[in-house]
């Protein structure tokens, strides 16, 4: 699925560069977004998430990495935490809306990488099925990337194949569970009720109304 | 003595092994394991740092981290974005204004509010402030552990007035929290231009004071001269960043090639860069920073436009729904937010991406065959901030 | 058996009992002197604050408040240290400042040993005991950090103990002898080429003595640049790490009394000592036994100034850079300043 960028802005640095990744990869780019002037995504497939990683440092001279990390789209099932214990837990939203050129799996791995010649930056995504949430390391790639996929592992559950120390990097060595996954619960605001709720003077009806208020405020 | 039986002794010591304190087994052929910290004088905090030596050579260095790790990721989740920017203060404790910058950035990316100019530069200013505050502390912390103890308090004591400097605008020294999305909480005191050029002065002083005292000292040159040297590739490979990078003779500086709004590319400065990589050229390149952020804030204060300092921003804050991504040259690197929002009133993930992460990861490459007191030069070197590691 | 001192005949237990007295005097006055003066004040002025000034006047009493502390503390001895040895290693360094401090001389008859023939080869010979005390603390801890500051210190001080030698053999040969109130004497008696305005202090014409003795001296007290077995910001404080109260008191003490101790031994061998030179004062006057340990104390004062100084100041050498300095550099300037002096002395 394509987003054509908005008609007077095509930025061309970023589309040649899509069209050189869809041309190395080939069906491997599954999709991509440009934001013009600012920022691409592009998102691969699982099988080929170490080749892209070569063929973008190697081919594209993206050698510069900036991080890699995970997205856990599903919606917080606790809703904000701002409730009151004493009230009925909001209906939680079970569903998946994904990003920019996302799919629709849960989980989602995404690096960036930089590069220092041509002044851009890629984010590579890649989709995680549910049932197997592992993925190729990309160790010979950067060789800065062991870190954060051990910080990865520890937060999501992502194994990666081919990591030789997938040790826990923040958390104690007994820790169970995967905190940032959104079915883990923030203990803190179990234990005691949230004192900041934001929602004590009452919500603006429309945009309209919002505007008109804070320029009589300015005034 | 207590009357343990040998299998209770035993038992005692493999749970202090367990515990990570100091033991007195030598395991001659891995080479003895020296813990240094998480408690010592030579790391910015709780890093603890496993070392195995074969006699005072280092055969293999592995830093574990987590003993400050806050759950910044999971904590932004259930948090608005004004709540967040009080939160993300504490990142980096000493570059105070700076670890905000990006996060608000990215929130008006996405809003697509630009702020005023005025707002503009005096966020730069503002920002370059911490950076100067941050570098020189470092400066005297590097002097500090390689054992010229007085540099340490004239960095200190010169520090003091950038940091009056940013409390008399943002009321606050190490936690400001001024950002606001759409521009800056208030404008600046009656006077704060006047003081801070003259706080800037003392700086410079303050930089010529160091070279002397520090960088032209002959031992200080012996202790860091060719030592932990991170060649280029290495350093990109890693993701080092700020004046790591650039003193392994990499021109990158977010500051002048990803612009992000901000007053840098305003005014005539240089990116500093040094082609050697070991310790002395990061001390040189940071001290050489210092003296160009005193050059930034000079020339932006004199061409402070004026104008209002916070935009059209309606009252309750809901960020539209996309994903954005900002980095900054913060005085340890390069830090940056992604931003995923989904229209809400809070950000639906955020992965902050902190330069000491990435800095401090490179130490078991940088410390293969080393001697231990090069380890703490290196480390000392690279400077990192454990609430930037830990989150 | 004694002579008199002021005139008063005293038997000879009374005498032993002013002698003991007296070295107590003389190690822990200058100790202090010095932890205050140079510890407390001279460096906080130098490092832009004040130091302590709570405890009595400016701060006077705070070392005294600082021993009442050290002694009230627990005795604290590691599990698995080695009770013995870990006991006796404080007693070690400390006895060794005493044992310096017996062959200096004070004023014409203010020495605690009576024509002392052995001298300056006695003080060098027992100054080394302390590597002894060291190497025992770093061992005996159960602590790695301990260990690898003992283990530095040993080969530290070994190695610069050849400087300070070969240095001191340069004022021998100039002298004459090795009684140290003999070179006392000829310092002040002394004249350079003709010229006895000054006597003959050996500050100037053992420049290059003066010089490699004083790093030496920097480097057997261990402090900086030469502090790597302490190494604060490595080994928290080296072979130190596990002592606490009373025996973290002696260690401390100690440093401070071992640098009186040679700044006293400097002072006497390049100085002049408790003397001045011949052509300002007549020097047999008893009024020298009143003025000799006030001069004596001002010229350690001067040079322990300068040791501290140097100290506070300098960043700190890496353990092979150290030896490389002592063994490459040091060792064959002292030599090539011995040949020199024996050349000129039997020349001149």
């Amino acid at each position: 699925m394509e987003e054509t960028p908005e008609a007077p802005q095509v930025d061309e640095a970023r589309q040649a560069l899509v069209d050189k990744l869809a041309e190395e990869l080939g069906d491997a780019v599954v999709e991509h977004h440009i934001r013009p002037g600012d920022d691409v995504w592009v998102r691969v497939t699982r099988d080929a998430w170490r080749t892209a990683g070569l063929v973008v440092r190697d081919h594209l001279n993206f050698r510069y990495f900036e991080f890699l990390s995970a997205i856990d789209w599903l919606p917080n099932p606790y809703g904000k935490n701002e409730d009151a214990p004493t009230d009925p837990r909001p209906e939680p939203n079970t569903e998946i809306v994904t990003g920019y050129a996302g799919g629709d799996t849960r989980f989602q791995v995404f690096a960036r990488v930089h590069s220092l010649t041509q002044k851009l930056g890629l984010n590579l995504k890649v989709d995680l099925p549910d049932d197997d949430l592992s993925l190729t390391t990309w160790l010979p790639v950067f060789a800065g990337v062991n870190w954060h996929e051990r910080e990865v592992h520890e937060m999501f559950g992502i194994t990666f194949a081919g990591h030789p120390y997938l040790q826990n990097l923040y958390l104690p060595g007994e820790f169970e569970g995967h905190p940032l996954r959104k079915d883990f619960p923030l203990l803190a605001r179990f234990v005691k009720p949230w004192p900041g709720i934001v929602d004590v003077e009452p919500m603006p009806a429309s945009d309209d109304e919002a505007e008109a208020e804070t320029e009589e405020a300015a005034e | 003595m207590t009357a343990l039986t040998e299998r209770q002794q035993l038992a005692y010591a493999n749970a202090q092994a367990a515990d990570g304190r100091v033991n007195l087994e030598f395991e001659t052929d891995e080479g003895m394991t020296l813990n240094m910290g998480p408690q010592h004088p030579a790391t910015h905090g709780t890093l603890r740092i496993v070392v195995k030596l074969d006699g005072e050579e280092v055969i293999s260095c592995e830093p574990i981290m987590g003993y400050m790790h806050r759950g910044y990721e999971k904590l932004t989740e259930v948090r608005t974005y004004p709540q967040v920017t009080t939160l993300i203060n504490r990142i980096d404790w000493l570059g105070s204004f700076a670890n905000e910058v990006p996060f608000i950035l990215a929130a008006e990316k996405l809003m697509d509010i630009e702020a005023p100019p005025r707002a503009q530069w005096i966020r730069t200013v503002l920002f370059e402030l911490s950076r100067i505050a941050n570098i020189s502390l470092f400066v005297g912390d590097m002097a500090l552990h390689i054992g010229a103890i007085s540099a340490a308090f004239y960095a200190f004591r010169d520090r003091e007035y950038v940091l009056n400097q940013i409390e008399a605008a943002t009321g606050g020294r190490f936690h400001p929290n001024f950002d606001r999305i759409g521009g800056l909480k208030d404008d600046l005191p009656k006077g704060w231009i006047a003081d801070t050029k003259a706080t800037m002065e003392k700086i410079r002083d303050f930089c010529d004071e160091m070279e002397t005292l520090v960088e032209g000292n002959e031992i200080f040159q012996a202790r860091t001269r060719g030592i932990g040297v991170i060649p280029a590739d290495v350093a990109l490979a890693y993701g080092l960043s700020g004046a790591n990078l650039r003193a392994s003779g990499v021109d990158w500086d977010l500051r002048r090639d990803e612009p992000v709004g901000l007053a840098w590319n305003e005014c005539d400065w240089n990116v500093i860069t040094h082609p050697d990589g070991d310790s002395f050229a990061r001390f040189w390149v940071r001290l050489q920073e210092i003296r160009e952020s005193t050059k930034i804030v000079d020339q932006l204060l004199d061409g402070l436009p004026a104008g209002p300092i916070m935009a059209k921003v309606p009252r309750i804050i809901k960020v539209p729904e996309g994903e954005a991504w900002v980095a900054t040259e913060n005085p340890l690197g390069e830090m940056g937010y992604y931003v995923v929002s989904k229209g809400d009133l809070g950000p639906f993930r955020v992965k902050i991406r902190t330069a000491s992460f990435n800095n401090v990861a490179v130490i078991p490459w940088v410390t293969r065959g080393v001697y231990v007191p090069d380890v703490v030069t290196i480390l000392a070197s690279l400077y990192f901030i454990l609430g930037d590691i830990d989150r | 058996m004694s002579a008199p001192i002021f005139g008063i005949e005293l038997s000879y237990w009374q005498e032993t009992v002013l002698r003991s007295v007296g070295i107590l005097a003389a190690v822990l006055l200058p100790a202090g002197t010095f932890v205050y003066l140079f510890l407390f004040k001279m460096v906080s002025f130098m490092q832009s604050r004040l130091g302590p000034m709570e405890a009595g006047p400016f701060g006077s009493m705070q070392l005294l408040a600082e021993v009442g502390k050290f002694l009230q503390k627990e005795d604290i001895v590691p599990e698995r240290a080695d009770r013995k040895l870990f006991k006796l290693a404080p007693y070690l360094v400390v006895s060794t400042v005493l044992l310096v401090y017996l062959a200096v001389p004070f004023g014409p008859e203010m020495t605690f040993v009576t024509n002392f023939d052995g001298g300056i080869f006695y003080v060098l010979a027992v100054s080394s005991i302390s590597a002894l005390g060291v190497l025992l603390a770093g061992w005996s801890s159960a602590n790695k950090y301990s260990l690898i500051g003992g283990l530095r210190a040993a080969g530290q001080l070994i190695a610069y103990e050849l400087p300070m030698v070969l240095a001191v053999i340069g004022v021998v040969i100039q002298a004459g002898t090795l009684n140290m109130q003999g070179i006392v004497m000829a310092q002040a008696d002394g004249s350079i080429f003709g010229f006895d305005g000054i006597g003959n202090p050996f500050l100037l014409t053992q420049i290059i003595a003066f010089v490699i003795f004083m790093i030496a001296v920097q480097a057997e007290l261990g402090q900086t640049p030469f502090d790597m077995p302490i190494a604060e910001s490595e080994l928290v404080t080296g072979y130190i790490t596990e002592y606490s109260g009373l025996r973290f008191l002696l260690f401390f003490i100690g440093e401070f009394a071992s640098a009186g101790a040679f700044a006293a031994v400097a002072a006497t061998l390049f100085l002049g000592g408790w003397a001045v030179p011949s052509a300002w004062a007549d020097l047999d006057s008893a009024i020298f036994n009143l003025l000799g340990p006030i001069i004596m104390l001002t010229k350690m004062m001067i040079l322990g100034g300068l040791i501290f100084f140097v100290r506070f100041t300098f960043p700190r050498f890496r353990e092979d850079q150290l030896q490389k300095l002592a063994w490459t550099v040091l060792i064959p300037i002292s030599l090539a300043n011995i040949l020199v002096t024996t050349i000129l002395k039997v020349v001149f």
